[in-house]
């Protein structure tokens, strides 16, 4: 338990649970883009290096500006937020996340998996990644392309719809 | 306390914040980021659990975490496009409001 660990690990908790509780929603998009980076700043302190510049590229890049994109597209109304917040509704939300973390903080703490000791990190390059991904795992590769690009498709023919049948 | 508890909780504590906003929140758009903040917790155990696992040349908890990415990105299209598809037929995203199948 690190200080590097620290600081990211409540960087990350904080944007997250301002995220998910501001009324502006262009405050909450820029909140969980400090949230994915703090997320790649863990990754990159796990050793993960790929994995942490492809959740720059992927969340920071495309799933953030994606999210700026369809708040600005579409309309919120404030009155409506204003009374759901500190409603029983929000009330029982809340208490069904605090009893989800409950339930795994106990099952994390009991574990006997997490008493290992500590391993030194393994040097993991690019070419290892490549070599991989082109042999043991070039079938979920094919179909993970497949699964994009029927993704496009299919999200553009969603958008497009109302429009073309006018 | 080890570091595995450490990135361990603090998934447990991610997921648990993006289920109770996806819960509350009663904007499409903000319970799509509460269902990806979730994914993300996922992600980092994998990372978690490779980096401090028994067997960590085997690469398993990258590859996961690159194809669920991956996944994670698809989703987030297609949500958005549904969300945006809604929002011209109904003219809202509260999804309170979106009640009826046949429009």
């Amino acid at each position: 338990m690190d200080a590097g660990f620290v600081v990211f690990a409540g960087l990350t908790v904080i944007s997250a649970s301002a995220a998910m509780s501001l009324r502006n929603l262009v405050h909450c998009a820029l909140c969980l883009t400090v949230t994915f980076a703090g997320l790649a700043a863990l990754y990159l302190k796990l050793n993960a290096q790929f994995v942490g510049l492809a959740q720059i590229l992927v969340y920071i890049g495309a799933v953030a500006i994606l999210i700026v994109f369809a708040i600005l597209l579409t309309r919120s109304d404030e009155q409506t937020l204003r009374a759901t917040i500190l409603s029983p509704a929000w009330w029982v939300g809340v208490l069904v996340g605090v009893a989800v973390f409950c339930a795994l903080a106990a099952a994390i703490c009991s574990s006997a998996l997490a008493k290992r000791p500590a391993v030194p990190p393994t040097p993991v390059t690019v070419e290892n990644i490549g070599d991989k991904l082109m042999t043991t795992y070039i079938l979920p590769l094919e179909v993970i392309g497949l699964l994009l690009t029927a993704a496009m498709i299919g999200a553009v023919i969603i958008a497009m719809q109302e429009r073309r049948s006018r | 306390m080890n570091p595995l508890h450490g990135y361990l909780l603090l998934a447990a504590l991610l997921f648990s914040i993006g289920l109770a906003g996806a819960v509350t929140r009663r904007n499409a758009i903000l319970v799509l980021v509460g269902i990806e903040l979730m994914l993300n917790a996922a992600n980092l155990n994998f990372i978690a659990f490779w980096r401090y696992g028994p067997s960590p040349e085997a690469l398993s908890g990258i590859m996961f975490v690159i194809f669920s990415i991956g996944v994670a990105a698809a989703e987030a299209a297609v949500g958005l496009a549904l969300i945006i598809a809604i929002y011209r037929h109904y003219r809202t995203v509260n999804v309170d409001q979106v009640n009826s199948m046949k429009g």
